[in-house]
């Protein structure tokens, strides 16, 4: 009878575990965008993405459609290529969509913002595996100030 | 002079070898043939003792250390606007660092000593020895259902503190403190990542709860079997398993999170 | 007459201080074996050494003709399932009941079903007249019915040797002649094998078939009952009476009272 208690209350105990681990899971650690089959990759290819990291989030307008992939150095012309996953569900952007690098606040985290572009006959949506042409780089704050002391002489 | 040097080679051949006295219990516990049926129903009890006893402690003092942590990250990041960085702020501390540390520091007094305790005064009343004489290995019958439990208890005790902080944190920062609940979450959602962050802490946990489950069996297996002996033993296990739990903690979080 | 146990020229030794000296000893099969002698020479250690707790320093303990220091641990385990001991507190298991902790070598070492157990525990317990206590903690158990329990828990698996440690030590009259008639009985019903370390004389004399006393590393005296009460040896007879000063000293051994007290005279 008593041990009948002790075999309760470890159930209780490891379900509440499993209850903390799914909340870490998906509420924290947000695991349900990484699911496979469900996103497709777009490329970017910027000047400098400044405090770009893997898992910034993707947005448009800001509503997040997709994670950072991975970010890698082209060997040809030493300019970062971002490869962003977008949900399937996200698959009507045209060719003539711009990406930037944006920052929430002023010291918040940094992600890319989509911009879709017009659409016509003769503009094709974009694929898998895709670059998007037009990129507009981070805003790096040295260049900035440089810029500001410079016109001002 | 002489028999000074002398005192400190005996001291240290001493120390040695209580660290193969402590392998060789580990190895009689653990790898010589685990009898997992007769050792299930064991462990399951063993969890009870230094799992969910352990329990009511850790979930106050996750909601605590959350909440505080909330307290203070707020009056700092709002001088920078960047309040919104709340959330993450939190959920980095409690998963990474807190998290296993905490856990570890309070199992170790709540769980670790009660341990040494009790099978320190197992020695002292023959149990152990009554054991054996009836052709049980009080390793495999006593010591081994102790190292299971612990082991398996202790991440689950640093998952329910994380958590828990973690609503702590929400608790004061968004409910009290008026910090937007949405980005509270979403920010911390875009910052934290599994893998890195979370099994990180998780495999933390388990260094920890493996170096305080042994220290304090160990502790009480090797105790001298009288009240001061056990009483010396007990302080001993707190306090070698809480600095084992620190210095590791140190090395595992340079080799987890200092090269990037 | 048939050996049990044969010790032969066992020495024993621990943190520097001699506890044996080429002591030899034989324990019959089927009777009683006491061994006696003064507190602190060591005859709980005897037991520990014949369970193969303790290795000798040299020497051997054969158990029907195996020896026990040089058995694999295997072995070891096999063979002390034919011999149980009971300790001197008891040693009953604190975390579960009286009824837990007889059936407790039955879990582990048959796999007999759970019924079969609970009639072999109540047994058990009936002879040595705890059935009503089955259900009860060992914490709640008095002294002399504590030692009751842990002798039913001795002989739950029917061995044939039992050892008994100091079992009268701190019991009252009345507990100690449960105990002397229990020993007695279950050696007549069971045909077992027993040996008793013990300082209590009279109690002893009363059950012992055989008697070692041992006192100052050695045996200095064996016999049956009757050849140790008409023993001329003076230590057996200060042993025996239970004078304060004898062969066996009251002084730990010290130098002399007069250059401790006064210091070293010029």
């Amino acid at each position: 009878m008593k041990s009948r208690k002790a075999e309760l209350l470890v159930g209780v105990f490891v379900l509440l575990a499993i209850a903390a681990g799914l909340m870490l899971a998906l509420k924290v650690a947000n695991q349900t965008m990484s699911g496979k089959g469900e996103t497709y990759v777009l490329k970017a290819k910027f000047d400098n993405i400044g405090g770009l990291k893997v898992r910034s989030a993707v947005k448009v307008g800001g509503v997040t459609v997709g994670r950072v992939d991975s970010i890698t150095l082209s060997s040809n012309d030493f300019t970062p290529i971002v490869s962003m996953s977008i949900a399937k569900k996200y698959d009507k952007f045209p060719e003539t969509s711009s990406v930037s690098i944006l920052t929430s606040g002023l010291l918040g985290e940094q992600y890319i913002g989509l911009q879709p572009g017009f659409s016509m006959d003769g503009i094709k949506d974009l694929a898998d595996g895709d670059f998007v042409e037009d990129t507009k780089s981070a805003l790096v704050l040295e260049d900035l100030i440089g810029q500001f002391l410079f016109s001002k002489k | 002079m002489l028999d000074w040097i002398a005192g400190i080679g005996a001291a240290n051949i001493a120390k040695v070898r209580s660290f193969g006295r402590a392998t060789l219990m580990l190895f009689g516990a653990v790898i010589a043939k685990p009898q997992l049926v007769k050792n299930v129903p064991l462990t399951i009890k063993q969890i009870y003792v230094v799992g969910v006893q352990s329990l009511l402690i850790i979930v106050v003092s996750g909601l605590f250390i959350g909440m505080v942590m909330a307290l203070q990250g707020y009056t700092i990041l709002v001088g920078y606007g960047a309040e919104g960085s709340l959330g993450p702020m939190v959920a980095l501390s409690l998963l990474r660092e807190l998290g296993p540390v905490v856990t570890a520091l309070l199992f170790a007094g709540r769980a670790g000593s009660a341990l040494t305790a009790e099978i320190g005064l197992m020695k002292a009343t023959e149990q152990l020895s009554s054991l054996e004489m009836m052709a049980i290995d009080p390793l495999r019958r006593i010591i081994a259902p102790r190292l299971w439990a612990g082991m398996i208890s202790m991440p689950m005790l640093t998952l329910i503190f994380s958590a828990v902080g973690i609503l702590g944190g929400h608790l004061v920062g968004v409910d009290w403190l008026g910090v937007d609940s949405g980005s509270y979450w979403s920010i911390m959602q875009s910052t934290v990542e599994w893998n890195k962050d979370v099994m990180n802490g998780i495999i933390k946990s388990l260094v920890f709860a493996f170096v305080i489950v042994w220290i304090a069996t160990y502790k009480g297996y090797d105790s001298v079997p009288t009240s001061e002996g056990i009483s010396k033993a007990t302080t001993q296990t707190v306090v070698l398993s809480s600095l084992a739990v620190l210095g590791l903690d140190f090395v595992l979080t340079a080799l987890m999170f200092g090269i990037e | 007459m048939e050996n049990l146990i044969e010790i032969d020229n066992l020495s024993f030794s621990r943190s520097g201080r001699t506890i044996y000296d080429n002591i030899s000893m034989r324990i019959p099969k089927g009777k009683t074996t006491a061994i006696m002698g003064p507190s602190g020479i060591g005859k709980t250690t005897m037991l520990r050494l014949m369970g193969g707790q303790l290795l000798p320093d040299s020497g051997d303990i054969k158990f029907k003709g195996e020896s026990i220091p040089n058995m694999r641990r295997t072995r070891l385990f096999e063979v002390r399932r034919q011999m149980s001991m009971l300790f001197q507190s008891g040693a009953l298991f604190t975390d579960m009941s009286v009824f837990d902790n007889i059936a407790f070598p039955l879990r582990e070492h048959t796999k007999l079903s759970e019924d079969t157990i609970a009639t072999i525990v109540k047994l058990k317990l009936q002879a040595v007249g705890l059935r009503g206590a089955a259900q009860l903690m060992p914490c709640e158990l008095s002294g002399g019915m504590a030692r009751r329990a842990a002798l039913a828990r001795a002989i739950a698996l029917d061995p044939e040797l039992i050892m008994y440690d100091e079992p009268f030590a701190g019991q009252d009259p009345i507990s100690m002649g449960v105990l002397v008639k229990l020993i007695k009985a279950l050696n007549d019903a069971l045909q077992l094998t027993s040996v008793v370390v013990t300082h209590d004389v009279t109690e002893v004399l009363t059950i012992a078939d055989y008697i070692y006393i041992l006192a100052d590393q050695k045996v200095i005296g064996s016999g049956t009952p009757e050849e140790i009460k008409n023993s001329d040896s003076p230590l057996v007879q200060q042993f025996l009476q239970g004078l304060a000063d004898g062969p066996v000293p009251f002084h730990y051994p010290a130098g002399d009272l007069q250059t401790a007290l006064l210091g070293a005279s010029c």
